[in-house]
């Protein structure tokens, strides 16, 4: 009778963490509602990791989301990036915004749509082409590591017209973010 | 089991786009394999009676290579220049643009189908310049040199473009062909234009108007062709140079409108030229590159050292070089007319 009891306990502690772990899933909004379609993207595709800074939370870092998708902090002075030598190629700030390598240094662009220093003058054929190229604004600079560009590059058009619908109706955040900064052995090039 | 795996590889290279590009057929976009299939040789390397040599009088700048360009209309169709900074190619027009460095390295072509799309590749000589194949969409970075270093003017990398770079540039302006246009083919030569081909084009406005391949272009700019209204020599090539080397992504029409900065001429417009001027002389610029003053100008009049246009053309730092592709070694020439203008300029401009 004791074996059946312990047997009924470990059943149902079992039974409860299995409906615990078994969240409902989310729902992919209809294809149509554009906004709703960019929000799911946004939040699946990893675009806070990068463009949200991150904080120091008592669960840990966390994004912040009073600073949703307004990238690098202007105010944040990175200073001298640390060399990169093999097998360690990149090193990332403590926003999680700024990044080190091979290729200089990067920072998660501003994506919120202030018309000075984010998205806010961008047009969905700009994002499109900026997304398809790997170009700044599909036609300068390349987009440096580690924007995942061809990874994205395999949305549809309709998909980033949807991301872009989305990160237009977010608020907007005046943050300048710098622009990159190239790896050192290219410095002396500039004039 | 190993027998099995080299069967494998075996059908993997058969079924690969590379391997199905070898033969004489199509790509995925529509293009020939082959250079001597898209019409510009009569026989051979004879080029074909029917495409018409041209050069436009402000060229773009590519590491100084020398370049030979050439156009193609379908028998019995014109351009039609109505909107005279828009010209409509018939379907069914094609474009090449050799590029050569000592030899022949590779010549860019441009087609409009007859279903109207236009279509963007590139195709590489071989060393003995006997034949070129079509190179992939992604392009080819950083070629080698197959012969001495001296071919390659400054030592300069060559990448063959991407069709994404094709289309970064082309599709930019009002049209993607961006050579072949009412200013670039004006009898009233600039004769101060970096690069431009000494002897003046094969062709122009009034000998393509009076062959019939241009139509609508209006009266006035056949009276008095058309010329860049600048203030001294130095500032009508000045303003040419950008004009052919980044008016094709910055004007007022393309996606990068957005950046209100306008170095594309217009015709069309009898202000271009200032309109131009008000959107670089004493703007500030949104991009601050490193070593620039706070609130630097894309053109701060007096002073080349700090104006940020002049600043981004002279370095190849790829973040902030311009133009952004396409060239790995800095116009020196040009830099030295850009500096000569932007140091003519008042600053109580």
């Amino acid at each position: 009778m004791n074996s059946l009891k312990m047997l009924l306990r470990i059943a149902l502690v079992v039974v409860a963490s299995y409906v615990r772990a078994a969240d409902p899933a989310p729902v992919a909004p209809p294809a149509d509602d554009l906004q709703a379609r960019g929000k799911y993207l946004v939040s699946t595709s990893g675009c806070h990791d990068c463009h949200t800074p991150w904080h120091l939370t008592p669960e840990g870092p966390k994004p912040d989301f009073a600073r949703a998708l307004s990238g690098h902090p202007e105010g944040l002075d990175m200073g001298p990036a640390p060399q990169p030598s093999q097998p360690w190629l990149m090193t990332v700030g403590a926003t999680n915004n700024a990044f080190a390598g091979p290729w200089g240094v990067s920072y998660a662009a501003n994506l919120t749509p202030d018309r000075e220093t984010g998205l806010g003058k961008w047009t969905a054929r700009t994002f499109i082409d900026t997304i398809r190229t790997g170009r700044h604004l599909g036609r300068g600079r390349e987009i440096l590591p580690p924007m995942p560009v061809p990874v994205y590059r395999n949305f549809t058009d309709q998909d980033l017209a949807a991301i872009f619908t989305y990160l237009q109706s977010i608020p907007a955040i005046k943050n300048r973010v710098p622009d990159p900064r190239p790896p050192v052995a290219s410095v002396a090039q500039v004039h | 089991m190993r027998r099995a795996a080299l069967l494998l590889v075996a059908v993997l290279v058969l079924a690969s786009p590379a391997a199905v590009r070898a033969d004489t057929t199509d790509d995925e976009r529509g293009l020939p394999a082959r250079l001597a299939d898209t019409g510009l040789y009569a026989k051979g390397l004879e080029i074909s009676a029917d495409v018409v040599p041209f050069s436009p009088q402000y060229p773009l700048w590519s590491d100084g290579a020398a370049k030979r360009r050439w156009i193609y209309l379908p028998p019995g169709t014109r351009i039609d220049a109505t909107r005279p900074d828009a010209w409509e190619f018939p379907r069914g027009t094609k474009l090449w643009k050799e590029f050569s460095h000592g030899r022949a390295i590779e010549t860019r072509y441009l087609s409009r189908g007859m279903d109207g799309i236009w279509r963007f590749g590139s195709y590489v000589w071989n060393v003995a310049g006997t034949e070129a194949a079509l190179a992939p969409a992604s392009g080819l970075r950083d070629l080698s040199s197959p012969a001495s270093s001296k071919e390659w003017a400054s030592g300069a990398r060559y990448t063959i473009p991407s069709e994404n770079d094709c289309r970064a540039c082309h599709e930019g302006a009002p049209v993607p062909v961006l050579g072949f246009s009412a200013l670039q083919l004006s009898p009233d030569r600039d004769p101060l234009a970096p690069h431009a081909d000494a002897a003046a084009s094969a062709v122009n406005l009034r000998t393509l108007t009076a062959r019939g391949l241009l139509s609508g272009l209006p009266p006035a700019l056949l009276a008095k062709p058309p010329r860049i209204a600048a203030s001294s020599p130095a500032e009508r090539a000045a303003l040419g140079y950008l004009h052919g080397n980044c008016g094709n992504c910055h004007n007022s029409e393309g996606p990068l409108a957005v950046l209100e900065m306008t170095l594309a001429q217009r015709v069309g417009s009898p202000t271009s030229a200032s309109t131009v001027l008000d959107s670089i002389v004493g703007v500030e610029s949104q991009f601050h590159p490193r070593g620039a003053p706070d609130g630097a100008a894309r053109i701060a009049a007096g002073h080349e050292a700090t104006s940020v246009i002049a600043m981004r053309m002279a370095t190849r730092d790829p973040v902030q070089q311009m133009p952004p592709l396409g060239t790995t070694a800095i116009d020196v020439e040009a830099m030295r007319l850009i500096g000569r203008w932007i140091e003519s300029l008042s600053p109580s401009r």
